[in-house]
């Protein structure tokens, strides 16, 4: 591990702008800065700012950034509201994970791609212009979707799945102010910069997660992976699901680990709207999802899996 | 007189002592120090001034180090020294070599074979000067192969042929050919390789996480080139081996290079990443099996060959075939093990080596033949017992296997299977079961220990044996307590120093039969003793709670029998028995599962393991070891698998992360069945080895299970859900 300085952010004035990384629950960041895959100079802990409340907003929720993983997910009016957000961070890590992992932190967790990971191979992502070396090597967990020559990584978590199905917002607070960012606009598709994941700009703090009034409706977190438990998904569908009599009356959908960012695709979403509930429309709905999608080798199979994950759950949540 | 065992103890000793704890599920003594965390592991012991090392891998696959650049990493804070020479090791040692393994780290042999090591006073000074270290390299990884598949296979032992497979297979009634693969898996023990090392004088004293120190002893000595009499191991706690720990490695080795240069104690701990890529793996195997029988099922044709690997240069291969050479009948036999040496880590003993693997495939290959015959699974096993191990016309010792498989059927409710697939949905789950039998060779070793009565009615035993979680404090005591007749709680074991007298150690199962036998005799030699002192014959003694007494001869407190400590030694050295009767250890595995029709997902829902291993030495530590065999078989069934780059041969799944051993969810309750059984023929105490028995078909009963439930039969473990996807049917379809 490299030598870094350390410092505790008594407000968040302090951890606006500063050019120090940030660390919340640190979770992912010791991680990485063990394996120095991340090497930072310096880095400010934001765990005593505050930013730890869920407030009400209306019909909506506020969640502040420095919320503990398990105290969102235990939340009763999240519970009762958006189950699909407490279930999809039930699905992810360990409790003890949970219990220190912020959201704030969450949302930034970076890819777990084995060639960024180990600090030594080519990897656009860990060291721009050197390549990427999952390309050709072992990639069962790449993306097939919104891949680019640059990089095929995948954004691995879970509770931010949850967030795009369910429209939620990200607030951050940067030296130009503060800002609400789309969650399904939060995290970017990798280009020709996988460097950066999301959106953030030097200097801003993630500083709450807002959700919009609840739709109702069915709220499933689909994990497909390879152990029951502690394991990343090898696909994942977040889907609420609200039914009129025997036809889908809304229906808002997500999807983990296919993509550099939370997959989502407003045409599937239209498609199903008004329609009865059968596997043939649950077939077209993943044909036009999967339309560009392309494997990389050992991944190919995800193609197959989100099909059938999809109407898992689609199957559920219609009680089809 | 002679060591070695050549005639079966048929006494019984153990059923007619009177202490009544040998067998008993007692807890381990050790135990309530490792829970709270004041069990010292290698790592963890106190040196003053100890400076830290990290050991630093090579980038390249194949080839040499031209130059280290130590100087700009000697100017970074704290770093005390770069150390990379001709005795450190490229590779670790393989079990029981009991000389150095191949050094001189100028060579790189394997991608991130350590070629360096960096000394710091901290661990984070040393970490960040390890990566910093730039190297420069003569790479010749172009020349390596690193597929098996690419290379010209040699075999690595001798068929075993006889009649003619392919005559029996054409005339075989029912027949199966089938083509198997495992992949290559890892040890993944919880405490990683450490080592302390701290020199006084020309004497080295290492802590260490090793499982067999006597050879440990000689394989460091040889690797630093100094006399073993001057070598002190310290290893009385381990944290898991699964062969991992059977040999010396790298950490050992550039430790006390190092505290040798510095003059101060010197630590070397690797991390999770290097034991993963720079230790041993499991090889990842090829399987071919052929099996025919008659319309009675009877097997008249079995083949069984493998591909294997190894770096080249090592003799060890994976003996796939081990247990299929003595476990089912049919005349007409080939069996054989190929390898190819291609460039990655060194292959060697991981849990049940073998077998492990071998048998897997072995019972998937069952399955379809009892399928292709339409017998019940059970009972084409039960019919293909031979009287005597084929071609060799040797005779069994004791073999429990009709027995478990009774056992194990009635008590999992076998009946109740269906022997059609999707016969039975839950939901979107498909419901399935699978039975495998198991086998696994049992091994007596060369083994001393020594035991102390004292004056004052304590026993010590003591030997360099080692407990690597299994269970060793435990059962040694209980055969001492049994045999000289004091509560457990007046006995105490010491292990893991080698300068105790020479133990096993802990592998190959033989560990608990072999030293135990050790301590048996040492007790023996005392009841000798005792019994003289009393007036009767040795055989005649009784001693219970600390008492003496005799057919017609008044108890009297062993205490008065004693005018000082009481100390003898026991050995034992495997003999004739060894060769002339087939002793190994058998059992059932009855497994339950359940598919995810859309997903493909397998999920173990219950499983029943029956066992017939000789004495049980206790019984809480014998079903762990048959629990944990188990667990390993899920995994090895269902999501094990080193995943390598077929580009430059690096290990790209090298944490716990990515590797993935079953966690708790993945693990439902597990019934084991202990059967009793006494072996003389394999030990004095008549008991063989259980700590490896628990994987050897295992993963076998899950895959059946799995084509059970939803019709789909895969050959390729693990039995991930990207394979299953493209058979399952389809899921919105009624089941059958
Ligand atoms: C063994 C293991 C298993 C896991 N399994 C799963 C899983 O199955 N599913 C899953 O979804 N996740 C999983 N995780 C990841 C886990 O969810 C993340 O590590 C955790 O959510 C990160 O939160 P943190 O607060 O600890 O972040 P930190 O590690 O503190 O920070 C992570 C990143 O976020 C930045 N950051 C933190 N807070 C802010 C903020 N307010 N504004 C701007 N930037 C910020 C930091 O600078 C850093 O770059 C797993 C992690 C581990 C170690
Ligand atoms: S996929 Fe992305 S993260 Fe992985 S090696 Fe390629 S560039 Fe790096």
């Amino acid at each position: 591990m490299k030598a870094f300085e350390y410092d505790r952010a008594g407000d968040l004035a302090q951890a606006v702008g500063s050019p120090a990384m940030l660390i919340a629950g640190g979770t992912n960041l010791l991680d990485l800065m063990k394996l120095e895959v991340a090497t930072p100079d310096a880095l400010l802990d934001i765990t005593r700012v505050g930013l730890n409340e869920i407030t009400s907003e209306g019909a909506g929720l506020r969640i502040g950034a420095l919320v503990s993983n398990s105290d969102c997910a235990a939340h009763p009016r999240i519970r009762a509201d958006w189950p699909l957000l407490s279930r999809a961070i039930l699905a992810g890590a360990s409790p003890q994970l949970r219990n220190k992992a912020t959201m704030g932190g969450n949302l930034c967790q970076r890819t777990r791609c084995g060639y960024f990971m180990d600090g030594r191979s080519p990897c656009n992502k860990r060291e721009p212009g050197t390549g990427c070396a999952a390309q050709g090597g072992v990639n069962r967990n790449h993306a097939i979707l919104g891949a680019s020559d640059a990089c095929i990584a995948t954004y691995p978590g879970d509770m931010a799945v949850a967030l795009s199905a369910l429209r939620a917002t990200v607030e951050t607070e940067g030296p130009d102010g503060i800002r609400e960012i789309a969650m399904r606009d939060f995290h970017r598709l990798p280009g020709d910069d996988p460097s950066r994941d999301n959106v953030l700009k030097p200097g801003e703090v993630i500083t709450a997660i807002r959700l919009p009034a609840p739709i109702g409706g069915r709220h499933l977190y689909r994990k497909v992976r390879d152990r029951a438990s502690y394991a990343f998904a090898l696909v994942s569908v977040a889907a609420s699901i609200r039914m009129d009599g025997d036809r889908i009356d809304a229906a808002q959908l997500a999807f983990g680990s296919i993509a550099h960012k939370p997959w989502t695709d407003e045409r599937v979403e239209k498609l199903l709207v008004g329609e009865r509930p059968t596997p043939a429309l649950f077939g077209k709905a993943a044909d036009l999802l999967l339309e560009d999608a392309r494997g990389q080798g050992h991944n190919d199979f995800k193609i197959t899996l989100v099909r059938r994950a999809l109407a898992a759950v689609l199957a559920e949540a219609t009680g089809e | 007189m002679s060591d070695t065992y050549d005639t079966p103890d048929t006494r019984d000793m153990l059923d007619r002592t009177r202490q009544g704890v040998i067998g008993k599920p007692l807890d381990r003594p050790e135990g309530p120090l490792k829970v709270a965390g004041t069990a010292t592991y290698a790592a963890e012991y106190v040196r003053e001034n100890c400076a830290e090392g990290v050991l630093v891998g090579a980038t390249i696959s194949t080839g040499r180090v031209k130059k280290i650049h130590r100087d700009l990493v000697m100017a970074m804070p704290g770093v005390l020294g770069v150390y990379s020479s001709e005795r450190m090791l490229r590779r670790a040692a393989q079990g029981t070599a009991g000389e150095a393994p191949e050094q001189d780290v100028s060579k790189v042999d394997f991608p991130m074979q350590p070629v360096a090591l960096v000394v710091a006073e901290t661990f984070e000074q040393a970490t960040n000067a390890a990566k910093a270290l730039q190297i420069d390299y003569d790479d010749q990884s172009g020349d390596a192969q690193f597929m098996p598949q690419d290379v010209d296979a040699e075999p690595a032992a001798d068929p075993i042929t006889a009649g003619d497979l392919d005559r029996a297979m054409r005339d075989a009634a029912h027949s199966v050919d089938l083509a198997f693969t495992t992949p290559g898996h890892a040890s993944a023990a919880m405490e990683p390789h450490a080592a302390i090392a701290e020199w006084d004088g020309r004497d080295l004293t290492l802590w260490g996480s090793l499982q067999m120190l006597t050879y440990n002893v000689a394989e460091l000595a040889d690797s630093l080139g100094i006399d073993p009499k001057h070598v002190h191991l310290l290893s009385p706690y381990v944290g898991g081996g699964f062969g991992s720990k059977l040999g010396i490695s790298h950490e050992a080795v550039a430790a006390a290079i190092a505290a040798k240069e510095l003059d101060r104690p010197v630590r070397v701990v690797m991390s999770r990443q290097q034991v993963f890529q720079s230790i041993m793996r499991r090889s990842e195997t090829e399987q071919r099996i052929r099996l025919g029988c008659g319309t009675d099922g009877r097997l008249t044709a079995f083949g069984h060959e493998a591909l294997v690997s190894n770096l080249p240069g090592e003799e060890f291969s994976e003996p796939v075939t081990q247990a299929s050479e003595f476990l089912y009948a049919g005349e007409n036999r080939l069996l054989a093990v190929r390898k190819s040496d291609i460039t990655r880590l060194t292959a060697g003993s991981v849990r049940a080596p073998g077998e492990a693997v071998g048998m897997q495939a072995l019972e998937v290959a069952m399955d379809e033949l009892a399928e292709a015959a339409g017998i019940d699974p059970v009972e084409l096993r039960k019919r293909n017992l031979p009287d005597e191990v084929p071609g060799e016309g040797t005779p069994y010792s004791s073999r429990r296997l009709v027995e478990a498989l009774d056992a194990g059927a009635a008590a999992f409710g076998w009946n109740k299977r269906s022997a059609k697939p999707c016969a039975r949905r839950e939901g979107e789950w498909w419901i399935g079961m699978g039975v495998a039998s198991a086998a696994r060779v049992n091994i007596l070793a060369k083994a001393e220990a020594r035991v102390t009565l004292t004056a004052d009615g304590h026993v010590i035993v003591e030997t360099d044996h080692t407990d690597i979680g299994t269970g060793s404090y435990a059962i040694l005591g209980q055969v001492a307590a049994e045999m000289l007749g004091q509560p457990i709680d007046r006995t105490t074991v010491r292990l893991g120093d080698s300068r105790l007298p020479s133990g096993a150690g802990s592998g190959g199962s033989w560990g608990a039969s072999s030293t135990g036998s050790a301590v048996f005799l040492a007790c023996e030699a005392i009841r000798a003793t005792l019994a003289q002192a009393l007036g009767c014959a040795s055989d005649d003694l009784l001693l219970q709670d600390g008492k003496a007494w005799a057919e017609g001869v008044e108890p009297r407190p062993v205490t008065d029998l004693l005018s000082e400590d009481l100390t003898r030694t026991g050995k034992i050295e495997p003999g004739k028995l060894m060769e002339k009767v087939n002793q190994s250890t058998y059992g059932a595995f009855f497994c339950e599962v359940a598919v995810n029709a859309f997903t493909g997902e397998t999920r173990i829902r219950r499983m029943t393991g029956a066992f017939g291993f000789g004495r049980v030495l206790n019984a809480k530590t014998a079903r762990s070891q048959c629990i944990g065999g188990m667990v390993w078989g899920i995994g090895s069934a269902l999501t094990e698998e080193l995943a390598f780059d077929s580009r430059d041969g690096h290990l790209v799944n090298h944490d716990l992360g990515e590797y993935h051993v079953p966690v708790h969810a993945d693990i439902p309750d597990m019934e084991v069945i202990l059967l009793e059984e006494r072996d003389p023929h394999a030990s004095p105490i008549q008991a063989k080895g259980v700590g490896e028995l628990g994987i050897c078909g295992a993963a076998g009963a899950v895959a059946n299970a799995i084509y059970n439930a939803c019709g789909v039969r895969l050959h390729d473990f693990p039995m991930t859900p990207d394979k299953l996807l493209a058979d399952l049917p389809d899921p919105f379809a009624p089941a059958a």
